[in-house]
């Protein structure tokens, strides 16, 4: 059973905010799912080479042109707040 | 003649020949809309005005006598985390309740320039987390079959607008079993595509290296048709494959299918056991051939599953800050936006999964879990290399049980992941799949799975029209 204070911390670093009953059925939760995940434990050992990419598909990446983007004002204005078609951010430092 | 119930096929020779408009079909599954979706609640907003400007256009191309694409002027349905510009997109969280969407996705782009008609989106669990729909913030789809009934998940919303006749298709995400699961559920076809075969471009992410787009249809045809129309490489998605779909007939003859014993194990409904192994008979004393196969590691799919996806979902939904866009709680210090626009803007499910995320990827407990699922995926995956060596396809079940009631499993998370274990390696190995209508438990619809090798949608898809024809 993972504590209370575990969920909490998990909870910082996830930035959620989580009411008393939250913290409550999500140490029942993700109690239970991670007593789950521990079968993991019995699967076949590998060895490190063979532990690739998620997905084996040859990646193609474009190529890095600018390109005249119409979409600006309608990305800025599903912003909460703005200045001069900038997305307004509170203070960080 | 009921416009609604025709397949796209159909749909386009009716309209070739003049027998009705795009405008009448489009009417018709409007109205349709109008008098059932009340009850079943698939849609999440209907475009009634753009749907029919749209089949107008077509009916003048069809006036001036202009060649017609397959599916242009036929109406469809989009799952509500794929985006169509101008309209809402919510992935069906409070989050992102209000947000309008300022692109079109490439396989909606790819819809709109064939002339399809888009009559709205459809409800989903929230950001596409879960087997039955009900996570959705926004409402609760009911199974059109059973309406006390889930409709399976998470694009429960359009297979159950298909299902009802209030589409003639639509568009699904599939990330462990979103497109199989609830057409096995509500009687249809789905299709998830083999990774890389269709853009995910403008799909809002769940888990990035499972996610896929595909269809969910009235028969397996259809299925063809809109594959074919949707995939392809995308500059925009550069995890898509340069792959040509090309058409194949498959002689029953000289196919052998795979049935994994990993696949019929406890848990499995016996009445769901029996209609699989009838169907799968079915082939067999057609002149299939039946070849047992083993897929080991599936016994830790699930577990590798939910740690992956988990994992890549809490990364994914790090960017509803409440500062770019979505809900957004004001606060004089930043860190409160963050943690009170997240805390009010994402339900139950999302939460959960952020968090066993964040869990499995912290300092301490990646080694265990994360870096562990990523090496079981290897494991899953050399064990469909190695099957594939021996057969074409592998069948099986989708979800070891009908559909359940509402509320069943709400409450206990892990039981409903259970519900996923026969399609979550599809996903971990980057397959395809296939959910075919094969049989019903009352009134109960029950679909069996076809996988195949990667880009191999062309043998699952003859395999399953050959199949469909016998059942019906």
């Amino acid at each position: 059973m993972i504590s209370k204070d575990e969920v909490k911390h998990i909870a910082k670093l996830a930035r959620l905010e989580l009411t008393e009953k939250e913290i409550e059925k999500m140490q029942k939760d993700l109690s239970e799912i991670l007593d789950y995940f521990n079968l993991l434990k019995r699967a076949d050992k590998l060895s490190a080479k063979e532990t690739g990419l998620a997905q084996e598909g040859k990646m193609i990446p474009r190529k890095d042109e600018v390109e005249i983007s119409n979409g600006q004002d309608k990305i800025v204005a599903a912003a909460p707040d703005e200045k001069n078609g900038y997305i307004k951010v509170k203070t960080i430092l | 003649m009921d416009l609604t119930s025709l397949t796209i096929k159909q749909a386009h020779e009716g309209l070739k020949n003049g027998d009705f408009t795009s405008v009448d079909l489009t009417k018709a599954y409007l109205k349709n809309i109008k008098k059932l979706d009340k009850e079943i609640n698939a849609y999440l907003s209907v475009d009634e005005s753009g749907a029919l400007e749209q089949a107008k256009k077509v009916d003048e191309k069809i006036a001036k006598g202009q060649e017609l694409s397959l599916l242009s002027g036929v109406p469809c349905a989009v799952k509500d985390n794929i985006m169509v510009d101008g309209q809402k997109c919510t992935a069906a969280s409070k989050m992102l309740e209000k947000y309008t969407a300022t692109y079109d996705a490439t396989v909606v782009k790819k819809l709109k320039e064939l002339g399809a008609v888009i009559l709205g989106k459809t409800n989903l669990d929230e950001f596409a987390f879960g087997s039955s729909t009900e996570n959705s913030a926004l409402k609760t789809t009911k199974n059109p079959h059973d309406l006390t009934r889930v409709p399976g998940g998470s694009s429960g919303g359009s297979a159950a607008a298909v299902a009802a006749n209030m589409a003639c298709f639509a568009l699904g995400s599939d990330t462990g079993c979103s497109i199989r699961n609830p057409a096995s559920f509500c009687g249809i076809s789905g299709l998830k595509t083999t990774y890389g075969a269709v853009s995910r471009y403008g799909l809002i992410a769940s888990a990035s290296s499972l996610d896929q787009i595909g269809p969910l249809t009235k028969n397996v045809e259809d299925a063809k048709i809109v594959f074919q129309a949707i995939h392809g490489r995308d500059k925009m998605d550069l995890t898509t494959a340069d792959y040509n779909f090309n058409e194949t007939t498959v002689d029953l003859n000289s196919l052998k299918i795979g049935v994994p014993k990993e696949y019929f194990s406890k848990g499995l409904d016996p009445e769901v056991e029996k209609i699989i192994r009838d169907a799968i008979e079915k082939l067999e004393r057609i002149g299939a051939k039946i070849v047992k196969v083993s897929l080991p590691s599936c016994e830790f799919a699930l577990a590798c599953y939910y740690i992956i996806q988990t994992s890549e979902a809490s990364a994914n939904l790090a960017r509803f800050d409440g500062i770019r866009y979505g809900l957004s709680t004001q606060d004089e210090d930043i860190l409160n936006v963050y943690l009170k626009s997240r805390g009010k803007g994402l339900g139950a499910e999302a939460k959960r999964r952020i968090m066993l995320g964040t869990y499995c990827l912290s300092s301490g407990y990646y080694d265990a879990y994360y870096k562990k699922a990523q090496e079981i995926r290897q494991l899953i995956k050399k064990d469909f290399k190695k099957a594939f060596e021996a057969v074409d396809l592998i069948m099986g079940p989708v979800v070891p049980f009908p559909a359940f009631k509402i509320g069943e499993k709400l409450d206990d998370p892990l039981s409903m992941y259970l519900a996923d274990i026969y399609t979550v390696p599809v996903n971990l190995a980057g397959l395809p799949g296939f959910s075919l209508p094969v049989g019903r438990i009352d009134n109960l619809p029950v679909g069996l799975q076809i996988i195949g090798n990667h880009f191999e949608e062309n043998k699952i898809l003859s395999v399953a029209s050959q199949l469909e024809k016998m059942i019906e």
